[in-house]
């Protein structure tokens, strides 16, 4: 039995739109792995196929031996698979400290327990001091953390973070990046998806690039930015941005 | 004692007491006022906690009305059981019909839409059924007192019944509100995708909130069959008592504890009295009643409760 994620030969079309295609990915236990490429290449896609709220069309996903191809949301999360969403979603009427609660419950066995796990993950990403404003009033950055909070309530093995560094400024990019490796020393191992390069190329032990929905490059991350064919999917995006 | 508390108390012990001084009309109107301040706290655990509007309560509530009446009328078993035997069938039913719904992932206005569908249908069924008195509806035989067969002589016993089923109700709602099974409830009425990726299954969930939700309420058909000594399809399977759950809980501010019973409070005398002042002008009375609707939901979003709670935060420092 392997330990960790192993992804084979996965494949996603919706309708006539091939979104991943044959594409392997593994991640050991205690690794931190960087996936990144251009806008659209299914990152988020991937994502969504690990925990449950896609159904491959092709291949296999195991989690620690266990298949996770049809099983809900809920369930891979119990299996210690938890996720961050791209664009946040908080539960925005509960306070800071219920919505970690609610991740917390997954472990939890009563509400007691579940408050005293969830205001140690509340003080542990920074959010004490906010524990009970409401989600919709916290900042982006704040929701932000709140959103890795929740996921790590839920005791992860693994954690799944997309993009929790889009439209932080420097500083805040800073303490997540902190906030990362702090996880990580919780013996959390971390598939992330992110475009800012420098914290990737900071945190990642190992960097794999998709591009039109295939894997393209895979490696040591100094390596990975190197490689002409990564250059070149970049490339194309940065001249595409450029125009704006 | 702090305030709210205080509040409480003597909220109950006014309901307690004053109610054996109280003109026959005021104590009418004072069981309409709990009975859908009850039907509210009945549709608030789904609908207020969980936020799956349902537009078909009235589907459990027919259900335990005609259960426990036809059970009496056939059987001769007392309503007092009858309307267990209800509220398990309503609770079968509400399963079925939210597990169709909630399987195939239909969410706010398709779930609302569906559950108003399965109330009528049901209506529908009742009418064309011979066995079950067709739409010429069941009369409760009878009147004098009989308490162990939930038959009392006067308004006054029927008061003190519905308000331990409000009590009830709301102790209920409290305990749920306190559990995980509330902050679950909570964390699908906010981001139903979110509460899956966090290990809530929402399915089972709404499902548990659907049983308990359609259970009760079906205790309060049996209550109207019992009070009023007739049902028929379109009094206890039409929308009217869909409605006259769901706004109360509205009104008052849904996913709260006293919400429904605050919404009863203010509605029920609202359409008593337009009622009353527009009495022979068909229909005058519900469009006055529909406008004051409007201008309450318009103005305070978050009901009653939402309103004080902002109030108090404005004029004391956060607590």
């Amino acid at each position: 039995m392997t330990t960790g994620l192993e992804i084979r030969g996965l494949g996603k079309s919706f309708g006539g739109l091939q979104a991943v295609s044959r594409f392997d990915l593994t991640v050991a236990p205690g690794e931190i792995v960087g996936l990144i490429g251009p806008n659209g290449a299914g990152k988020t896609t991937v994502f969504h196929l690990i925990a449950g709220f896609h159904a491959p069309s092709a291949g296999a996903i195991r989690f620690d031996g266990a298949s996770l191809v049809g099983l809900k949301p809920h369930a891979i999360c119990r299996l210690g698979l938890a996720r961050t969403f791209q664009l946040v979603q908080p539960f925005a009427g509960l306070t800071a400290l219920e919505n970690v609660m609610v991740g917390a419950f997954n472990r939890a066995r009563d509400v007691a327990e579940a408050r005293r796990q969830a205001a140690e993950i509340v003080d542990f990403v920074g959010l004490g001091p906010r524990r009970d404003v409401p989600a919709r009033n916290l900042t982006l950055a704040d929701r932000k953390r709140l959103e890795v909070a929740r996921g790590l309530a839920t005791g992860p093995r693994l954690l799944l973070l997309d993009e929790v560094m889009a439209g932080l400024n420097p500083t805040e990019i800073e303490a997540i990046i902190g906030l990362i490796r702090r996880i990580h020393e919780r013996g959390v191992s971390l598939l992330i998806i992110e475009h800012v390069m420098r914290a990737i190329l900071a945190l990642s032990h190992r960097l794999v690039v998709l591009h039109h929905g295939e894997k393209i490059a895979e490696g040591a991350p100094a390596a990975v930015a190197r490689d002409p064919r990564v250059v070149e999917a970049y490339l194309g995006e940065v001249a595409v941005e450029g125009r704006r | 004692m702090p305030p709210a508390r205080l509040a409480v108390a003597l909220g109950l012990a006014l309901l307690m007491a004053v109610p054996p001084l109280l003109p026959k009309y005021a104590l009418e109107v004072l069981i309409s006022i709990l009975f859908f301040g009850y039907l509210g706290a009945c549709w608030n655990i789904l609908g207020g906690y969980g936020g799956q509007f349902s537009f078909g309560h009235a589907a459990f509530f027919g259900i335990g009305a005609y259960t426990s009446t036809l059970l009496f009328l056939r059987l001769g078993v007392t309503p007092w059981l009858g309307m267990i035997a209800g509220g398990v069938l309503a609770a079968g039913f509400g399963l079925f019909a939210g597990y169709l719904s909630f399987r195939y992932g239909l969410r706010g206005p398709y779930f609302s839409l569906v559950t108003l569908a399965f109330a009528e249908m049901l209506r529908v069924v009742a009418v064309n059924w011979k066995a079950v008195g067709s739409s010429l509806g069941l009369v409760v035989p009878s009147r004098g007192s009989a308490p162990l067969q939930f038959l009392f002589a006067g308004k006054l016993p029927y008061y003190y019944v519905i308000l331990s089923m409000v009590l009830g109700a709301l102790l209920i709602c409290r305990a749920i509100e306190r559990s995980r099974m509330g902050y679950a409830l909570a964390a699908i009425r906010e981001n139903e995708d979110a509460a899956e990726a966090s290990g809530v299954n929402a399915l089972a969930t709404k499902l548990s909130a659907m049983a308990v939700s359609s259970f009760l309420t079906a205790l309060g058909g049996t209550f109207y069959a019992q009070y009023f000594a007739y049902i028929d399809p379109s009094l206890t399977f039409g929308p009217a008592i869909s409605i006259g759950g769901l706004l109360p809980a509205i009104v008052g501010g849904a996913g709260t504890v006293a919400g429904p019973l605050l919404g009863s409070f203010v509605l029920t005398p609202i359409s008593e009295i337009t009622r009353a002042v527009l009495r022979g002008r068909a229909g005058a009375d519900i469009m006055l009643y529909g406008l004051i609707l409007i201008l309450v939901i318009s103005f305070l979003p978050n009901g009653l409760v939402g309103w004080l709670r902002s109030r108090r935060a404005l004029a004391g420092p956060a607590s």
